[in-house]
């Protein structure tokens, strides 16, 4: 029989509908895995097993119910176990964005993507590990400790959203919450062999989700596979009265029972095969694409000739909108304070001790880059050029209707290999950054491992709002192979 | 692009951060580093290019404005590090005199 675990999170809804399995015994089972593996994987920041327990126990009551008095279907996901990125508050749970300066901070409300879970009923295992403010591409910078990927622990899982995709890839959930500024989803899901879905910008209301980069930002998540991600996008997608930023656009009902991809047109960027890409990667997504081309997709090559700057672009915008959103934390309303009987001498104090490295380094960039004298020259250029990267996109998707391009680089990298070198990091995100800039849906999905035994992920690129194209292609390729269905050994 | 130490402590005090004589070194290092990488957009002609602040293709759709209830106080203050009165409690911000 198969474990509870290694069931996919579509296999365990079917089996909590049949009453083959409770809630609470798919939800024991995750954290006794969860129990089992973190010592060596540290995915979690914080773990709420009793409140999880509780939340399967409600979710099995109303379970019974419909299995004895039939009526309208549940939600998909009820009872389904399911791990939140520490970056979207939750009410009463501790929520620190992997940052000394939050905490022991209790959120006094939840996010909305994570109410609209809570609302279908999931059962929420706990808060997931990320580089602080999700401010990284490796777990590294979390204030407590990197998480392991689990293909290998002397690996990083990637990041920001390292904890979820570990989490995910480890079997200790069915899916897990992430954010993606910059790649923040889709790297993590690469390097630790998931599905990673970066929403469009404005899609997923981020009510609750700590800002980062405002123009940036966007709520999305982690599976096994696109078919098992797409009930939570279903559920967190749309209107949210709380976000200006959330567009009140319908969610489109997307099947995937009859998903076709012929006459679809991927567009393959030379820009995006470049010296110095591991040769592996690139010959792992190539195949990829020639499977898209058996599924009966055309394939045609493609020039986004502004991509080389979309790096600098992005460590400008990215830290100057960092550098406001972070004056919140003053230590007055939240967070622990270093007392002083001054106040400036205690916000230096409060903040020059409790933010890590890679934040003081993006507040202090961004700072210097809006200050007077060089707002033009930095924020005001890379804001003109945004447009130009923008512009790529848009031209690009008259002629095809998705775009095919590795996710990273390289596979995953050692813990501690990027060492004090934060260009050499920020390297690491230059297949990312431009559909954060572009304000575009990715998603990322393994098709493929190297020498090594790592994953390699593929990332297809659509237009605004075109999600439904990037879930049936991705299922699509997901039946034709079985990249997906690979466990680590742990 | 040369970010010297005294430009990094300026910027430290805008942002309000007490650096180490050792961070300041580095970050003197590395945002010159960072700055010389960026400056590859200056290279760039946008004399016809507008800014792009925002990819939503609408403009931010305004919620109805009603009065919804919010968080009780003893809620908000929950988390204060330091609290008095049912007031976050601060050193003073001006002189008495």
């Amino acid at each position: 029989m198969t474990a509870l675990t290694d069931l996919s999170l579509l296999e365990a809804v079917d089996t909590l509908r049949r009453g083959e399995a409770s809630s609470v015994e798919l939800t024991r089972a995750c954290l006794e895995r969860m129990q089992a593996l973190e010592p060596k994987v540290n995915a979690f920041l914080e773990q709420t097993p009793d409140l999880a327990l509780q939340q399967a126990q409600a979710a099995d009551q109303k379970l019974k119910a419909w299995r004895e008095q039939g009526g309208d279907a549940p939600p998909l996901l009820l009872g389904i176990p399911i791990a939140v990125k520490d970056v979207l508050c939750t009410k009463d749970i501790p929520t620190t964005c992997g940052s000394k300066i939050l905490e022991g901070f209790r959120p006094p409300y939840t996010a909305t993507s994570v109410q609209r879970l809570l609302d279908d009923g999931v059962v929420v295992l706990g808060k997931t590990n990320t580089d602080e403010f999700a401010m990284g591409s490796s777990t590294e910078n979390s204030a407590f400790g990197p998480t392991h990927n689990p293909w290998d622990l002397e690996r990083v899982p990637g990041g920001s959203s390292g904890g979820s995709a570990a989490a995910v890839a480890a079997r200790m959930c069915y899916a897990a919450l992430g954010s993606d500024t910059g790649g923040s989803i889709r790297q993590p899901a690469s390097f630790c062999g998931v599905t990673g879905l970066k929403t469009s910008y404005g899609r997923v209301s981020r009510y609750g989700l700590i800002a980062y980069g405002s123009s940036l930002d966007t709520v999305g998540g982690l599976a096994r596979s696109a078919a098992d991600f797409l009930p939570v996008f279903t559920a967190i997608a749309g209107y949210d009265p709380l976000d200006s930023t959330c567009m009140p656009v319908e969610v489109p009902e997307i099947s995937l029972a009859d998903a076709n991809l012929k006459g679809l047109r991927i567009g393959v960027p030379n820009e995006y095969f470049i010296e110095g890409i591991q040769p592996e990667v690139e010959e792992k997504v190539r195949a990829a694409v020639d499977v898209f081309k058996e599924l009966g997709v055309a394939v045609r090559e493609i020039s986004l000739p502004h991509t080389d700057l979309a790096l600098p672009v992005y460590y400008l915008i990215a830290p100057a909108e960092a550098s406001a959103n972070l004056a919140r934390y003053d230590a007055v309303r939240f967070g622990p304070r270093i007392e002083s009987d001054e106040l400036l001498e205690q916000y230096l104090a409060t903040r020059g001790a409790l933010f890590g490295a890679e934040v003081k380094r993006r507040i202090m960039l961004g700072t210097y880059a809006l200050s007077a004298g060089y707002y033009d020259a930095y924020y005001g250029q890379a804001q003109k050029v945004r447009t130009l990267i923008k512009g790529d996109f848009d031209a690009a998707f008259q002629s095809v209707d998705m775009i095919a391009c590795p996710v990273a680089p390289t596979t995953a990298f050692r813990i501690g290999e990027h060492g004090d070198d934060p260009l050499s990091m920020y390297l690491e995100d230059i297949f990312t950054l431009p559909a954060n800039l572009a304000g575009v849906p990715g998603i990322a999905f393994n098709v493929g491992f190297d020498s090594e035994g790592l994953p390699v992920g593929m990332q297809l690129k659509a237009p605004h709002l075109s999600e439904p194209v990037l879930f049936q292609a991705a299922h699509a390729y997901q039946q034709a192979t079985s990249w997906h269905e690979e466990k680590p050994s742990l | 692009m040369v970010i010297t130490i005294e430009e990094v402590r300026h910027i430290a005090t805008l942002a309000r951060l007490r650096l180490t004589p050792a961070e300041e070194k580095r970050f003197s290092e590395q945002l010159s580093a960072i700055l010389d990488y960026a400056a590859r957009l200056n290279e760039v002609d946008t004399a016809d290019i507008p800014p792009t602040a925002t990819v939503l293709p609408l403009q931010a759709p305004l919620r109805v404005d009603t009065v919804r209830p919010g968080p009780p106080r003893d809620v908000i203050l929950q988390n204060a590090p330091s609290q008095e009165e049912g007031m976050f409690r601060v050193p003073p911000v001006f002189d008495e005199e």
